[in-house]
């Protein structure tokens, strides 16, 4: 270790800080905290590059192994009915990592620092689910391109597809706000990913993703065509192929799922945060 | 305002382990007190109620008047913390750590940038500032943790053991910088379990253990506590060592050291005994190979107070510790 030089700075008692409304300075520190996210997130690529492979390995493979065995009534290409399925499988795994990245934190000093700073309550919350919506947007338009070059072609239109997109980051940010409950009551990273797995391999696998729901025994079916998951899938279906799949329906209830999993698991994460540090 | 900080009949439970029972104490401004105790005395839960991480059961506590509990947001705005566990982002660069807590702590951004400069050259980690910190040294961090708790200049600062874990002459550097810190006029609370740390820096001391103050005051009024200046006399063997021992019982309170060729006496006067010592063993024609008069250190006071000593860090490099038990202060 060099010697510390001596002091060339002096410490008056006092600095200036600009004037700010409460709520603007919870913005600006969300925003920080959102900055160093995904700074970390850009220094640590092996998470984003694994978080990327998986889904891209599930278009290969649906597309190319499985996809010539399954028929979905009234569908000519396959691949178009896949896609939709493969955003939301995309964003749904990769919201466990609002929970594992949250939990990481809190078994950091840095929580500490952050709770002895008169930074916002909400920032470190807040930094977060804002720092993998920034991900999954990238995340989603590198599965778009994917999908365009194994062939999938979209039936509506431009704005159909911009909808889609933005159906599927809102229903992220849902997600996101649910893993971020489950970063706070886990005890550490590990066990917030292994949490994570049991609660999200059904939604996504028990849905109209990759397969009818026609297919399924009856009650499965019941459930595939009733859960979130398959009711945005089918949202995006509905602005991304239309015809047999035109559903505005599916879009509304969609995005009231979305808002309500938002309303009801946002506030909870503030107040579980609150008490826990 | 002459007290920065004040704690009156603090706390803290948690479950059903008492942290703190009833804490008192108060530090005047501009001065430093050494908060001493060996591990799970209850610094670090002092120290996170002082800083609005935790809230106390019971108790008052206050930061230039303000109440912690009442209003932490301008608590906040008036403390910074340094931890034994450098808080810092590995992710980030030295800079951007020092950029973040500048903008967290609503500064505006260019007073956080130009005081991100400033700290870092101040710390000397201008070479280092645009590498991420998982490529630092455990010296490095702590810099960087103690400059990112002055980014907003805090007029009461606080070091949760800011040495513990660190080399010698990583301690050396970092006791420099906070010597400078209050030469400047910051008030300090410093928690250690080394007692040679709070002898060196700390103005006043308060000892507490199992979450209550057991002694308080400058080191020098500790060290009178005992009552004594210690007269060291050492000898070839044990054997000599038992019969200087006989010899000088009546002078005063005498034991033989742990290695059997020491002989301690704890004594009112030490220059008199001194002298009594001498003529005593010539009498009885006793060579002593050696011989040293020197004040208790805080390790008798904590002995004495206890009834056991300061326990060993939990941590396996508790070198810095052993070196500074083992250093002996100067005759008297």
């Amino acid at each position: 270790m060099t010697a510390v030089t001596a002091p060339t700075v002096t410490l008056p008692v006092t600095i200036d800080r600009p004037q700010r409304s409460a709520f603007g300075w919870a913005v600006r520190d969300a925003l920080t905290v959102t900055w160093r996210n995904l700074i970390a997130m850009k220094r640590t690529p092996q998470v984003l590059v694994f978080s990327t492979i998986q889904p891209i390995i599930f278009v290969l493979m649906f597309r190319y192994v499985f996809g010539g065995a399954i028929r979905i009534p009234g569908v000519d290409h396959y691949v178009d009915y896949l896609m939709p399925g493969v955003f939301a499988q995309t964003v749904v795994f990769g919201s466990i990592q609002t929970g594992v990245a949250l939990a990481e934190d809190l078994q950091q000093g840095i929580i500490e620092r952050f709770q002895s700073l008169p930074m916002a309550r909400s920032a470190v919350l807040a930094g977060r689910t804002l720092a993998d919506l920034v991900r999954n947007v990238f995340v989603v338009l590198l599965m778009v391109g994917v999908g365009f070059i194994v062939g999938w072609r979209i039936h509506t239109s431009v704005w159909g597809v911009i909808g889609g997109i933005a159906l599927m980051l809102l229903f992220s940010h849902a997600l996101s706000w649910v893993f971020a409950l489950v970063g706070l009551t886990a005890a550490n990273a590990e066990a917030a990913q292994a949490a994570s797995f049991p609660i999200l391999a059904p939604l996504v696998f028990a849905s109209t993703a990759f397969v009818a729901a026609a297919a399924m025994p009856a009650p499965l079916e019941w459930f595939a065509n009733h859960q979130p998951v398959s009711i945005v899938i089918d949202g995006v279906r509905s602005l991304t192929y239309g015809g047999p799949f035109y559903a505005p329906g599916k879009v509304f209830a969609a995005i009231l799922w979305s808002v309500g999993i938002i309303a009801v698991a946002a506030p909870l994460a503030v107040r579980m945060y609150r008490r826990k540090v | 305002m002459p007290e920065a900080i004040i704690v009156e009949g603090m706390r803290k439970q948690f479950g059903s382990v008492v942290a703190l029972e009833g804490v008192d104490f108060a530090v005047p401004t501009g001065t430093v007190l050494g908060l001493l105790g060996p591990n799970g005395a209850g610094k670090t839960t002092c120290v996170r109620v002082l800083t609005t991480i935790l809230r106390p059961d019971a108790g008052r506590a206050e930061v230039l008047g303000i109440n912690v509990t009442k209003d932490p947001q301008a608590v906040r705005e008036r403390i910074g913390l340094a931890g034994q566990y450098a808080a810092v982002d590995e992710n980030l660069t030295g800079f951007e750590n020092l950029r973040m807590v500048g903008q967290l702590s609503h500064l505006a951004k260019p007073v956080a940038l130009t005081r991100a400069s400033e700290l870092l050259e101040r710390f000397s980690l201008v070479d280092a500032a645009d590498r991420p910190v998982r490529t630092y040294s455990g010296g490095m961090r702590r810099r960087l943790d103690l400059a990112a708790a002055l980014v907003h200049r805090p007029p009461v600062l606080f070091l949760d053991e800011p040495t513990t874990g660190l080399d010698p002459s990583g301690r050396q550097d970092l006791w420099h910088v906070i010597e400078d810190l209050v030469r400047e006029g910051t008030t300090l609370l410093l928690t250690t379990q080394y007692l040679e740390e709070a002898d060196y820096l700390a103005d006043n001391i308060v000892v507490i253990d199992h979450g209550h103050v057991i002694a308080e005051g400058t080191s020098a009024e500790l060290k009178a506590q005992l009552g004594a200046t210690i007269v060291e006399v050492g000898f070839t063997d044990p054997a000599i060592a038992q019969r200087a021992q006989a010899e000088l019982a009546g002078i005063g309170l005498c034991d033989v050291g742990a290695a059997g060729t020491m002989v301690e006496l704890k004594v009112d006067d030490g220059a008199r005994v001194v002298l009594d010592v001498v003529r005593a063993l010539d009498r009885a024609q006793i060579e002593p190979t050696t011989l040293n008069v020197r004040e208790p250190t805080l390790d008798d006071v904590f002995l004495t107070l206890t009834g056991h000593k300061a326990e060993e860090p939990a941590s396996d490099d508790d070198e810095p510790a052993a070196a500074g038990r083992r250093r002996t202060r100067g005759a008297a």
